[in-house]
């Protein structure tokens, strides 16, 4: 991706962004709001719902069958929405399978593996089948989507299920990580944005280790793909997954990044309408990757609406997207270790970690739900709760915390509103 | 009063630090006692309570252990200390009115009557305003139905 010669981002620009979020003018009760929670889902400029209207005032149509002009006219926008998320991520076009969202891209790699495992998909399908003996890994702070589906496929296909433990200030613990990824490993899966921290893991380490054993790679890429420049070849991983409603995307689709000779080779999860070459009353056979993972009619509004999306952050440059909420991210981290009784949750702000503008804390005394009450009455919203992150949560010593994101359209005064929001909580609560 | 402070009663603040009835909860359940686990996934409020009942059908003693936001603690805080000494049909009975102004969306006041029905947890009248807390103040309720009702098996 190019780096932008556009000035950086400031306040200034922000504000100037803001106009194309109308929601962020809502009032919340007497307060403007104020929002921090782009971590859980993103607001969405109104290019984006605008190319919905526009797709489905002008070119709606079933895609990939038909022969009238419509249906023509659909699929070359709905090819078109892929190039350019494809392009956003650095990946090519037939690397690019739409699912619903994140949740579902990993789970479609997780259940082709098991039909692999089950016998389909042929000679080529071998690397993929799993049994007794092999071993799949994650990490101590993925988020539930990126957890959950590595446990039901290591108890479906008799694997085992490994993590890599993290180190006492909350990072991947590497030199433990060097022993668990071995030669039985087969899947090595890891975020690369924590959802909770919202500190930033470099894959290179990982990747090698996953390399030099064979192992295939899946990166959780949720909250990378929003907030930093990112280019899935050059990171080398085999897999990756990310949500288009959390980058000003809309709702209901996601995406499944795989390296297309792994794609093509891979068994289907779904199946039906719109995946086939031929069937018969005995059997079927499948379309190449990407159509292969599409079954039935797709999500094709949402699909140029993310296009316009990713179209809209690259007009605004992903580096200096990324430039901004570190600031904002050291605006918070700062703002917050300064007010007495808050606990910041994960590595010291001082800690040299790269992060995103996440920031997880807990306020002495107040449960992170009455926390985020308060603050919502000064009309600023946060997520409380353990975020999808349960067992990262029992590490930290937490059942829930409190989190702030920051995204492209807030600005320093909204962190000065959520820093004076948060002083004042224990206050409110007569805690000392 | 603003609608925080409304959720926010005195009332409430002040049982959600007392937490009477908070206990460390040891062994099983003996005889004439019932106990149930709660817990809401979505915040993570968590709740064990254990009731004991009589022969006779009073609430002897209620006592729990629990992590939670404060609306959750001070639900079970009131229901510990105002359930002592009542027939379990009382319980039926403000347990349905209980849950009858959770459903009501801040269209229910805190009134008189209420308060005779429903003692200190007609401070939670407030709670109703925000759909997203009813079920932090539900939940010691939800604990206290199952555990009373193991307690008169």
């Amino acid at each position: 991706m190019a780096v932008s010669d556009l000035p950086p981002l400031d306040d200034t620009e922000a504000a100037r962004l803001r106009a194309d979020f109308p929601i962020l003018e809502t009032r919340i009760g007497d307060a403007q709001l104020v929002y921090l929670d782009s971590g859980a889902t993103s607001q969405k400029p109104e290019c984006v719902w605008e190319a919905e209207q526009h797709f489905y005032e002008t070119a709606n149509a079933a895609v990939h069958r038909g022969a009238h002009t419509l249906a023509v006219e659909a699929t070359d926008r709905f090819e078109d929405a892929r190039a350019a998320v494809a392009g956003f991520v650095g990946a090519g076009e037939r690397e690019i399978v739409w699912t619903a969202n994140a949740t579902e891209a990993l789970n479609l790699i997780a259940y082709s593996f098991s039909n692999a495992s089950l016998g389909a998909g042929g000679p080529e399908a071998q690397p993929f089948r799993l049994g007794p003996g092999d071993e799949i890994v994650a990490t101590g702070m993925e988020h539930h989507a990126n957890l959950i589906p590595w446990q039901e496929l290591a108890a479906r296909t008799g694997a085992s299920f490994r993590w890599i433990p993290l180190t006492p200030d909350a990072r991947l613990d590497l030199e433990a990580a060097a022993d668990i990824v071995n030669a039985k490993t087969r899947i090595l899966a890891f975020t690369h944005v924590s959802n909770v921290l919202g500190t930033v893991n470099d894959p290179a380490p990982l990747v090698a280790m996953a390399k030099a054993v064979g192992a295939f790679t899946v990166l959780d890429a949720c909250q990378s793909a929003p907030h930093l420049p990112l280019n899935l070849r050059a990171l080398d991983v085999d897999f990756a997954a990310f949500s288009g409603h959390k980058m000003l995307g809309p709702t209901g689709i996601g995406a499944l990044y795989g390296r297309a000779e792994l794609l093509d080779a891979m068994p289907p999860f779904l199946f039906g309408g719109s995946m086939i070459t031929t069937v018969s009353m005995e059997k079927a056979e499948y379309l190449p990757a990407p159509q292969r993972f599409e079954a039935g009619t797709q999500k094709i509004a949402q699909a140029v609406g993310l296009a316009a999306a990713v179209g809209y952050l690259s007009e605004v440059g992903m580096d200096r997207v990324r430039a901004w909420e570190e600031l904002l991210g050291e605006r918070m981290l700062t703002g917050l270790s300064d007010i007495p009784g808050v606990r910041l949750l994960g590595p010291a702000a001082d800690s040299g970690v790269q992060r995103t503008g996440t920031v997880p804390f807990a306020v002495e005394g107040v449960h992170p739900h009455d926390v985020g009450q308060f603050l919502d009455s000064r009309g600023v919203a946060v997520r409380v709760g353990h975020h999808c992150a349960e067992p990262l949560h029992r590490f930290l010593g937490v059942t829930a915390s409190t989190r702030a994101s920051a995204y492209l359209y807030n600005t320093t005064a909204d962190v000065d509103a959520l820093l004076q929001a948060v002083s004042d909580v224990r206050g409110f609560f007569g805690v000392k | 009063m603003n609608p925080l402070e409304q959720l926010y009663q005195e009332i409430i603040l002040d049982h959600s630090k007392r937490r009477v009835g908070a206990a460390s909860l040891e062994g099983e359940p003996g005889a004439g006692e019932g106990q149930s686990h709660q817990h809401n996934p979505l915040c993570g409020d968590d709740i064990t309570l254990r009731a004991r009942v009589s022969a006779d059908g009073v609430i002897e003693s209620l006592a729990w252990q629990g992590d939670g936001c404060s609306i959750s603690m001070a639900s079970a805080s009131v229901l510990a200390e105002g359930l002592r000494g009542h027939a379990v049909s009382e319980f039926a009975e403000a347990n349905e009115t209980f849950h009858e102004l959770m459903r009501s969306r801040g269209k229910l006041a805190a009134d008189e009557e209420l308060e005779e029905r429903l003692g200190d947890a007609a401070a939670f009248a407030g709670v109703s305003k925000f759909p997203a807390r009813v079920k932090c103040a539900l939940l010691s309720w939800e604990a206290a139905k199952d555990a009373i009702a193991r307690a008169s098996a």
